[in-house]
């Protein structure tokens, strides 16, 4: 791949997803795209790379797609999981007692293990959430992945990575060497196509976002944005769930960790921008 | 270190699972079927199993439920790992006190995450 390429497929990728491809994830870029190429009976890179200069949108999306999409497991991380059982949903469960709904956003769900995962979670709590209306809005930036996690159908590989064997037996059921996912389960995620480096006010309030390893892959300012606006719809006491290698601290004062949940933030009351429309919300009611 | 027994009558299958698990700082013991591996746990209970089903002599099935009646039996983590890759089997490993269970075939992913699901690692 020549230098110029390289340019031309970084700045491609930034202003259409956002990622921040440096020159050493370079390797990257022949992973990913030679498949696609390789798929298009093209013989290399720059051969594909002179396609997408020439500017055909399906072929724009597919890169984009094949950079973008990561490989993810069911309960990655273990730990916010225990953080949702544990600690987040039982103290949404009183803060919220009196409207008994619950909404949660993934907003980077890849092929859906991670909105699956909470699901089973909420699930597995059963009866304290008997009566409540749960919802978990699901979305990604690949509509490829998006079909995938919709059909809810999993290699045995895929299953193997983090699903309790339990919970596989009690929620899958088995086709040969697939596995899909039982219809209750599947009825509790929504899933849809997002881009985060656009507007995503139209999704509502939510009570917890995840957000987990996929900024990692975007710029310092793009991430500064990015929680602002999560800020602007995660309700005042809900919980923002970062990945384990990412972090507000140094980039926001929209958000403060948690001071024994490792991984999980919550508004700043103190200083996030964020409270200001409320406020000036209870201001224009006062005065109206 | 904690210790590891693996229980295949495989000698590829043993050596696949001694590399992976000495990479996760285990050490390991090796048996060839149930019986060894009954007598391994007599001289000392490990921390961890990693089981095969199908074995001549005792299978895999046999030794778990052997092992769980043993004084102190229930304390090793026992991870099947296994060609029977149906519901009706993964069940049944579990009613006789098995703590997890990989289909084959496996990966070094696949056993971290199952040692990591079981608080081995």
């Amino acid at each position: 791949m020549t230098p110029a390429d390289f340019d031309f497929l970084r700045k491609f990728l930034k202003d259409r997803s956002g990622l921040d491809l440096s020159a050493e994830k370079r390797y990257l870029i022949e992973s990913r795209l030679l498949p696609l190429a390789r798929r298009l009976n093209l013989p290399g890179i720059p051969e594909l790379v002179q396609k997408v200069r020439s500017g055909t949108e399906p072929l724009a999306s597919d890169v984009v797609e094949a950079m973008t999409t990561n490989e993810t497991f069911f309960f990655r991380d273990k730990l916010p999981f225990d953080h949702l059982r544990e600690e987040l949903i039982p103290k949404l469960l009183q803060a919220r007692a009196s409207r008994k709904s619950l909404r949660i956003w993934c907003a980077a769900c890849s092929t859906g293990q991670e909105p699956y995962s909470i699901a089973m979670v909420l699930k597995e709590m059963g009866e304290q959430l008997a009566g409540w209306r749960t919802e978990i809005i699901a979305t990604d930036l690949s509509r490829a992945v998006l079909e995938k996690s919709r059909s809810g159908l999993f290699s045995q590989f895929e299953v193997q990575r983090g699903l309790p064997i339990q919970l596989l037996v009690k929620y899958f059921r088995q086709s040969g060497e697939i596995w899909q996912l039982n219809p209750d389960i599947r009825a509790m995620v929504q899933f849809r196509q997002l881009n985060l480096l656009q507007d995503f006010s139209h999704l509502g309030k939510f009570d917890i976002v995840f957000c987990r390893n996929v900024l990692i892959y975007f710029d310092q300012d793009t991430k500064i944005s990015i929680f602002n606006r999560i800020s602007k719809l995660l309700e005042s006491d809900g919980y923002l769930a970062l990945g384990a290698a990412e972090t507000v601290v140094g980039l926001t004062d929209t958000f403060k960790p948690h001071t024994t949940r490792r991984g999980i933030y919550l508004q700043n009351l103190e200083r996030s921008p964020s409270i200001v429309p409320s406020i000036s919300n209870q201001l224009a009611l006062a005065t109206a | 270190m904690k210790t590891c027994l693996v229980v295949d009558d495989s000698s590829v299958i043993r050596k696949v699972a001694r590399r992976i698990l000495e990479g996760m700082d285990f050490q390991i013991v090796e048996a060839e079927d149930g019986e060894q591996a009954l007598e391994v746990c007599k001289r000392g209970l490990p921390e961890a199993v990693l089981l095969d089903w199908n074995m001549p002599v005792m299978d895999g099935y046999e030794f778990l439920r052997n092992l769980r009646r043993m004084p102190g039996g229930d304390a090793p983590k026992v991870v099947f790992c296994t060609t029977e890759n149906d519901v009706a089997h993964i069940a049944r490993a579990l009613h006789a006190g098995a703590d997890e269970y990989i289909m084959k075939p496996f990966d070094k992913d696949i056993v971290t995450a199952k040692f990591h699901e079981v608080g081995l690692i």
